[in-house]
């Protein structure tokens, strides 16, 4: 393992730091040659993960084999320095964080560059952020590149200013600071009886600690882990979310949405290093929470898609669905259905990012407030009424029958419904939850099953109104300006979703060799660590 | 000296979450800059405490953490330090932006119905 292609995996997070900073030095009125420069990054980071993904794709997955690259920073031994560790899941993430990166920044080269100061510096941050997480081995390295993120994402909500955004970002810094000392010692504690910030290492040392230390590691664990929920916005702890996401302007709101997933990427990842099947005495510690939890949010979610009226809360709404469909799925603890949630991340931050743009695009022609008067005309029944010279024979405009037909996609893909991604991703996630060897079908995987119709449904019926709302009762509404740059982006990432669904084959097997490959922890310890507990307890001298 | 510790980062979290929990911005930044002390003597004290002992290895020394104190969590309170005091002055920013839009100090943007 030598030569350039190694230093592959640190360009992720170099190159967006450099431009984001050179961009800083260049005066804010040459807009063309910053935007000219975030997309020309952001284009080469889409590039590098692909390599990056196809390089994670080549690695064995036998029994006992490497399954990672490991980069040492300066060349440190793993115990004493950092690592980045590029894995599957790593990939996969890195690979979504840049898509959606490309089809916001596209988006926001319309208008909402303009709408403030450095946005594409802040654009770069986040994605540096967003790279470092999902690369990196170290857990206090990973509250840094948290840190990076979240203060990028600060500057994104707040971007464009204006009443609602600065009311909704005050809850979201502070909610995120709290959130943030709450990581922090849940990572002292952890250091304090493991010894160790390195995650291979960690997940060595976890099946040895003394017995009286294991309830400080665990209580350390979950206070980390309620970090990390409260990003991805389980029930109790995501009240903050759709009300941040609603407020935020469109092209933010599209990469911001890939936060939420950040949460759930570091509760799978070390959930299952740390308490996989290599926890020892700990093994297993926290799924049935994170089961329940994920009910709870899958419950609290489909209820305020429900009662939301408007199309940007309805989105944040459906980023709790899916982030409680994804928290209940990991914690049904089984490998197969991992590899499904895996898809159903995948279709979904897709698919999310994409309504939240097309949001923006639908919203623009009409006038404030049209969702509230629609629904409370539906409540108190009062109807419309028709000029009956007008409705015959209007033609839809071709924009409106774009955006009808991406609503249509969205709508679909985020309710589950065949033919797109969303649908084959419930079925991979319940497939093998349903015909488990031998053995019946067991009361979780009913609660599992009942909850995902059901959200799937309350889905449907929301998207439904909302559709009929925006496409069918106003003819006469003016047919929103929509530039190509705007649509482009919506119609990428749907496509993406369609291509999901046409290559699920491919795609489900890279999904199951990362579910298999993380299952069983081995080839990341194995790769990260080579020098196992206890040989290295103090070493010096000889540096 | 244990003791001590536990006590002062015990009423610094204290006053710290009960000032969160308050209405006015000022009063909440005022608490979690107060959290973010606790949090960080709490870092601190992870790595045991000891005193006189260095962190940094003399020349063809060897360390031992009987002798010498854990660098580590030095190193990260270090770090934890820079970022709270960063967070803190950007959320001392979006607290003036929020005063000066809405009129008012209260975290809702609005006070409660009079």
């Amino acid at each position: 393992m030598s030569g350039w292609t190694n230093h592959l995996m640190i360009a992720p997070i170099i190159i967006p730091l450099v431009v984001g900073a050179a961009m800083m030095l260049i005066d804010e009125r040459r807009r063309t040659l910053k935007a000219a420069l975030g997309v020309a990054s952001t284009l080469v980071l889409l590039v590098l993960a692909i390599v990056l993904l196809r390089m994670a794709d080549g690695m064995p997955l036998d029994g006992g084999a490497v399954t990672v690259r490991v980069y040492r920073l300066g060349d440190w031994p793993s115990l004493f320095g950092i690592v980045l560790v590029l894995d599957r899941l790593a990939a996969l993430m890195l690979l979504l964080t840049a898509i959606l990166g490309c089809a916001a920044l596209v988006f926001s080269l319309a208008r909402w560059q303009h709408a403030g100061a450095h946005f594409h510096s802040l654009f770069q941050f986040q994605l540096m952020g967003l790279n470092g997480a999902f690369l990196t081995g170290d857990l206090f390295n990973l509250f840094v590149f948290f840190e990076i993120m979240l203060a990028a994402s600060y500057g994104l909500a707040l971007h464009g200013s204006g009443l609602a955004r600065v009311r909704a970002g005050l809850h979201y810094l502070v909610i995120n600071l709290a959130a943030s000392l709450l990581f922090l010692i849940g990572v002292s504690m952890i250091y304090g009886v493991a010894g160790t910030l390195n995650m291979a290492e960690l997940a060595n040392r976890i099946a040895v600690i003394a017995s009286e230390d294991r309830a400080l590691v665990e209580a350390g664990a979950a206070i980390l882990g309620i970090a990390f929920l409260i990003k991805a916005g389980m029930w109790p702890l995501g009240f903050w979310l759709p009300n941040t996401y609603a407020t935020v302007s469109a092209a933010s709101a599209a990469i911001i949405s890939i936060l939420s997933k950040v949460g759930i990427y570091a509760v799978l990842r070390l959930w299952l290093l740390m308490f996989g099947e290599s926890g020892g005495a700990s093994a297993g510690f926290g799924g049935v929470w994170l089961l329940a939890g994920g009910l709870l949010t899958i419950a609290f979610g489909s209820v305020a898609v429900l009662a939301t009226q408007s199309m940007a809360r309805l989105a944040g709404a459906s980023v709790l669905v899916s982030s409680g469909t994804l928290l209940a799925a990991v914690g049904a603890g089984q490998s197969a259905v991992i590899g499904g949630a895996l898809f159903y991340l995948t279709s979904s931050v897709l698919a999310i990012a994409g309504f939240f743009l097309l949001i923006e695009l639908v919203e623009r022609g009409r006038e404030v407030g049209a969702d509230v008067l629609a629904v409370t005309r539906e409540a108190f029944g009062e109807d419309e009424e028709l000029d009956e010279d007008d409705e015959v024979g209007v033609p839809i405009p071709a924009t409106m029958a774009v955006l009808g037909a991406s609503f249509i996609a969205c709508a679909l893909l985020l309710a589950g419904l065949p033919p797109l991604s969303g649908f084959l991703a419930k079925f991979a996630m319940l497939g093998p939850l349903l015909s488990p060897g031998g053995t019946g079908v067991s009361t979780t995987a009913w609660a599992l099953l009942a909850a995902l119709i059901l959200s799937g449904l309350a889905t449907v019926i929301a998207m439904t109104r909302t559709g009929i709302d925006v496409f069918w009762a106003s003819p006469v509404d003016t047919v929103p300006r929509v530039r190509v740059v705007e649509l482009a982006p919506v119609i990428l990432l749907l496509t993406l979703c369609v291509a999901l669904s046409v290559q699920a084959g491919p795609v489900m097997r890279y999904m199951e060799a990362t579910a298999r490959s993380m299952q069983a922890p081995h080839g990341y310890i194995g790769g990260v660590s080579p020098t196992p507990w206890p040989s290295a307890t103090v070493e010096g001298g000889d540096r | 000296m244990e003791l001590i510790l536990a006590l002062g980062i015990g009423v610094l979290t204290g006053s710290g979450v009960w000032l969160l929990l308050r209405p006015r911005t000022f009063q909440v930044i005022v608490g979690l800059s107060l959290l973010s002390y606790a949090v960080n003597l709490f870092i601190f004290s992870t790595g045991g405490l000891r005193t006189g002992a260095a962190p940094v290895l003399e020349r063809g020394a060897v360390g031992h953490l009987a002798t010498h104190a854990d660098p580590v969590p030095q190193a990260l309170v270090l770090t934890a330090i820079v970022i709270s005091f960063a967070t803190t002055a950007l959320f001392l920013v979006v607290l003036l932006a929020a005063r000066g839009l809405t009129g008012t100090d209260h975290v809702d943007g609005r006070e409660k119905d009079r």
